[in-house]
């Protein structure tokens, strides 16, 4: 027995590698159509993903790629953001220096927090790109309404992640970005004072307390910014994410118009003949595995021309992954993230600007801080969560701008936001505001009826005179979000280029005084 | 079920289950609203907002003084001593003093010499503070009480 015992021991020794193997694969490769669909099936990584996509959905033009590149920026937001994470110390005192050990004396320190800085900027380029892709395909509709809502979810995590982010060095940037923001958490203040409210309802002064930890800044808000941005956000923005793709599955996939070409003749992958015939289809749960041009996968039925994930969505999303990785590293070897001076409570810098992305809302938060920094921010992310709640027009969608028409309501409405946009900015440059005009008006008036609060305005009359034109709420909706792209983008580019010391209008930065 | 017994309107297995779920509910939500408490501080980790800016003989009338860290500025004139705060009441940068009054460069609000709104999204005129003294005659600034605008301290 003993030597019987010893032999199968000396066996499974032996047999132990691929053992081992199959215990974690569970798989060896894939060598048919089914067993291809059952390793993205059973795999728990890759099942959430569908087993098979359609040829379009793989084509450039469906998607460029972008929500591949979002995930890509976000594993190396990821792998960079711990390896900072090793030196980065999150005290009043020593953030600054471990910045500056980072850049200068760490081995890879600069390179790696260069490639963390741009990562985190081409992620708020590319989540509004994705926006605007996913919406101008109408590819928020019926079955992907929450899809679209938890997409809004991520864009606004994706807004916070940066903020926390630059505050970290502790620099100038960072001390007067945290106290513009605690302030902003605090104004709904200004607004109860206006009113003559009793100041039992300053629900401001609470949000800014629980933001700073203290009524001013120190070490305490550091210490919640921090947390924030290493863990709380962290965590929440992974499973929304797991979500959000998993979700691409059980809505059906990527969204295509009916009959619209497959593979066969186009080039694209493989050919279809590769997919197995129906007949042939050896299991019922085979037919569980397969997408199918419908709401829910199910049996017994054409498998639509599919190609199987493994390994054609698996082989383009790593390319774009490769690309986004090509990307951050050509850029953090090109140029360095910016460090300003020490923070210094005693006087912030002139003019005092916020990173690229937030420009346009320092521009709205110039003309009121409660109507620019929470009204009308938190009125145009429920506009856009809520479009495919009233735009409930049937449309399979994966066509830009669902045809002729809709590109028509796109460029007109594309003239009227920015002539708008311009207008709001222009005028009060131009002729001053309400209190210019009339010096003893009420602070409520100047609170409320301000440039910021009539641009909203202008585009949501806008949006419905569209729907009311040509009868139809997904033309609303294109309108409605080609004014909130255009005045995203010509607010931005006045705080970016036009604003400058007391944050003055200035055509050009070699008129700035000089002091 | 019996027919000894009219049936129970909720029987009682699902009644204990309704109980042990609503109390599983409570406890959770209890517990969640015990956690939220926690962020809120009790103990405020920050210095006074009283602080000492001098004694008066170091202000005589004409005298204009910034404590740049505690962002006050001490005003001194035949009428007394004032402090008024150089944070702006829009979003709290600090202003910086111009020769018709103070301007903010974080979003550009401007005030008059009193710290009147001039023009820009500040919602108030900029805060005059406390001035008092303390028992050996030094002034004592308090940067968390208002005075009225334009109200000097006597000396």
């Amino acid at each position: 027995m003993a030597s019987s015992a010893l032999a199968s021991f000396w066996e499974n020794l032996k047999g132990l590698p691929h053992r081992l193997r199959d215990s974690v694969l569970r798989h060896g490769a894939p060598t048919s159509d089914r067993a291809r669909s059952q390793a993205v099936f059973s795999n728990f990584f890759l099942h959430i993903h569908a087993t098979r996509v359609h040829p379009r959905s793989l084509g450039l033009t469906a998607t460029f790629g972008l929500g591949v590149a979002l995930v890509s920026q976000f594993i190396i937001l990821t792998v960079t953001g711990v390896l900072l994470m090793v030196y980065y110390k999150p005290s009043v005192e020593l953030a600054y220096d471990s910045i500056k050990d980072l850049h200068y004396v760490v081995p890879t320190g600069r390179f790696i927090r260069n490639i963390h800085r741009w990562a985190a900027h081409l992620m708020v380029i590319t989540v509004i790109l994705h926006m605007a892709r996913v919406f101008f395909t109408a590819s928020y509709k019926s079955p992907r309404e929450f899809n679209w809502v938890l997409g809004m979810i991520l864009f606004v995590l994706t807004l916070m992640f940066s903020f926390t982010g630059y505050l970290l060095p502790w620099d100038q940037l960072a001390y007067w970005a945290i106290t513009i923001g605690a302030n902003i958490a605090a104004s709904p203040n200004e607004l109860v004072a206006a009113m003559g409210l009793p100041e039992i309802f300053n629900v401001g002064d609470l949000q800014r307390e629980l933001l700073l930890g203290a009524t001013s800044i120190g070490q305490e808000a550091l210490t919640r910014f921090y947390l924030l941005h290493v863990m709380v956000l962290p965590i929440v923005m992974t499973i929304i994410i797991c979500v959000h793709i998993w979700r691409i599955r059980k809505d059906g996939g990527l969204a295509r118009p009916e009959g619209c070409p497959t593979a066969a003749g186009k080039g694209v992958g493989a050919p279809v003949s590769e997919a197995l015939p129906p007949s042939v289809a050896p299991t019922k749960t085979y037919g569980l595995m397969a997408l199918v041009r419908d709401k829910s996968p199910y049996t017994g039925k054409v498998m639509d021309e599919t190609l199987p994930s493994w390994p054609y969505l698996l082989r383009a999303e790593l390319l774009v992954f490769m690309i986004t990785m090509l990307i951050c590293v050509a850029l953090g070897l090109l140029f360095d993230a910016p460090l300003k001076e020490l923070a210094s409570p005693d006087i912030p810098e002139n003019p005092a600007k916020a990173p690229w992305y937030f420009l346009g809302l320092q521009e709205i938060v110039s003309y009121s801080a409660f109507v620019g920094g929470i009204l009308i921010p938190t009125i145009a992310v429920l506009g856009l969560l809520l479009i495919p709640y009233l735009d409930r027009e049937s449309e399979p969608g994966g066509v830009w701008f669902s045809g002729r028409r809709g590109r028509r309501v796109a460029i007109e409405s594309l003239v009227f936001a920015i002539a708008a946009a311009a207008a709001a900015v222009g005028i009060p440059v131009r002729y001053g505001w309400l209190r210019t005009w009339f010096p003893d008006i009420p602070q409520l008036f100047i609170i409320i009826v301000n440039p910021g609060s009539l641009l909203t305005l202008a585009y949501a009359l806008w949006s419905l005179w569209i729907i009311r034109r040509f009868n139809s709420t997904r033309m609303g909706a294109i309108a409605l979000f080609v004014c909130f792209l255009a005045g995203f983008v010509i607010l931005t580019y006045v705080g970016v280029s036009l604003r400058g010391p007391n944050w003055d209008f200035y055509w050009s930065r070699a008129d700035w005084p000089v002091h | 079920m019996s027919g000894r017994l009219a049936p129970e309107p909720v029987p009682r297995r699902d009644f204990l289950g309704m109980a042990g779920l609503v109390s599983a509910g409570v406890a959770i939500f209890g517990s969640i609203l015990g956690m939220a408490r926690l962020p809120k501080p009790r103990v405020l980790p920050e210095a006074s907002s009283r602080f000492r800016a001098g004694h008066p003989a170091e202000f005589p009338p004409g005298t204009v003084k910034i404590i740049s860290h505690r962002n006050v500025r001490i005003l001194s004139t035949e009428d007394g001593i004032a402090a008024m705060s150089l944070i702006c009441t829009h979003l709290g940068c600090v202003v910086t003093e111009t020769p018709d009054g103070f301007q903010c460069p974080c979003h550009g609000s401007r005030f008059d010499t009193e710290g009147k709104v001039k023009q820009g999204p500040a919602p108030r005129a900029l805060v005059w503070l406390s001035v008092t003294r303390a028992a050996d005659g030094a002034l004592v600034v308090d940067t968390a009480r208002e005075a009225p605008p334009n109200q000097y301290f006597k000396v």
